[in-house]
């Protein structure tokens, strides 16, 4: 239990997928300048990541992994070249299913979610964090615990930005600065903040 | 074929006049992480350029057979082949690289700038313009890398490409390395930084308060 809480306070603080490996830049800084924008495209990453990570782990454990294919009389295969192409697949299926589920089941969390579901396909951090979970050889549990903690982690720095952006609407910022660039660099700062966690372990 | 100075336009706009990282903000996603050290910014690079340039002209020589609801999977996949054979590549001739980059050569698929490119330009243009198009993004995605690479390795460890330039004080000589520079708000800072240079240069394209 210990090493999932820790595993899961890791995700979301310490290896930030936003702050500390810049996954998912280029929505977390198009769609940062509502809080209430922000916080639901936060939410549809976490239920993303959620669901995505774990079942990459399953289709690497079951089919891609070396040695994997041996319940189908291969055992020799070794499938893992493959993997980049069948995350991105399974990532963007999955992302059609869930819309597709949203729309006929739930329509009030559909038309709350939906415009941001499209552009999570491409998002780098659902792609990063998959990869992350590969490469670190995560079991199932793990695998779990990482994709909802990392999910939790980017929806809590991309609603903080917003909260920071909408303040700073009102201050005067030079005029070369406005924009991105002031952004980047209060990203800079908030990246400084998370790294006060760095010590904290379970 | 387009004249020479459509080529120049092509291949060299992106690095300076419409740089892709600094004006459209694309593509930075997989871009800083790998920037603390030259080695590895520069290897990025390659990658990088490689795959928008070939994607780009794959993209583009099928870009008439292409039905357009299904174009964003073709592309994917193509991007995702491309991506696959560096990635192989740089395991088989530069393991330790390929380590130290992890997963951020996979990230290529995701980058905003081969999807933005590809679909931007590859999917209306002729093969050769499309290629050389690839190039100059590449291009100008690399010279951001490169200098933010630049100013974190020097700063940080007062190192290029792994030679020691400026001996640090640990080591008997003068320089204390700035450790800021190595840790990840750096690269933020940086590029907030050089965005601000830019707009500086090119009032045109600040932003309405």
């Amino acid at each position: 239990m210990e090493h999932y809480l820790s595993l899961f306070v890791r995700a979301v603080f310490i290896e930030n997928l936003a702050l500390a490996f810049f996954l998912g830049m280029c929505t977390f800084l198009a769609v940062s300048q509502k809080i209430k924008t922000a916080f639901g495209l936060g939410v549809a990453v976490i239920v993303v990541l959620g669901i995505s990570v774990p079942v990459n782990n399953l289709v690497f454990h079951l089919l891609l992994a070396p040695g994997a294919l041996e319940w189908a009389g291969f055992p020799e295969a070794d499938l893992s070249f493959l993997g980049f192409l069948t995350y991105i697949g399974v990532i963007a299926a999955l992302v059609q299913i869930l819309e597709m589920t949203l729309d006929k089941f739930f329509p009030a969390l559909y038309n709350a979610l939906g415009i941001f579901l499209p552009l999570i396909t491409v998002n780098c951090a659902i792609f990063g964090a998959v990869a992350f979970m590969v490469e670190r050889d995560y079991n199932f549990g793990e695998s779990v615990v990482f994709g909802i903690g990392s999910g939790v982690g980017w929806a809590l720095a991309i609603t903080l930005l917003a909260g920071i952006r909408e303040k700073l609407k009102y201050s005067d910022i030079p005029a070369g600065l406005r924009g991105l660039g002031s952004t980047f660099l209060v990203v800079g700062l908030m990246g400084l903040g998370f790294m006060s966690f760095s010590g904290v372990s379970l | 074929m387009a004249n020479a100075k459509e080529i120049k336009t092509v291949l060299f706009g992106p690095i300076f006049a419409n740089n892709p990282i600094a004006l459209q903000v694309l593509g930075i996603c997989s871009a800083l992480a790998v920037t603390t050290k030259m080695d590895t910014a520069l290897v990025m690079c390659f990658a990088l350029t490689f795959v928008v340039a070939f994607s780009n002209l794959f993209i583009s020589m099928i870009r008439n057979h292409i039905p357009s609801s299904v174009r964003i999977i073709v592309q994917m996949t193509i991007i995702a082949s491309l991506v696959i054979v560096v990635d192989q590549f740089l395991k088989a001739f530069a393991f330790d690289l390929s380590k130290q980059l992890s997963v951020f050569v996979g990230l290529i698929i995701t980058n905003c700038i081969v999807m933005g490119r590809a679909e931007a330009y590859a999917m209306k243009n002729s093969p050769g313009m499309s290629f050389l198009d690839g190039i100059g993004n590449g291009l100008g995605y690399s010279v951001v890398l490169l200098v933010v690479a630049f100013i974190r390795e020097l700063g940080g460890s007062g190192s290029l490409f792994g030679v020691q330039i400026m001996p640090l004080l640990s080591e008997g000589g003068w320089y204390q390395p700035m450790g800021f520079l190595l840790i990840a708000p750096s690269a933020f800072i940086i590029i907030g930084l050089f965005i601000w240079v830019l707009r500086a240069y090119r009032p045109e394209q600040v932003e309405k308060a």
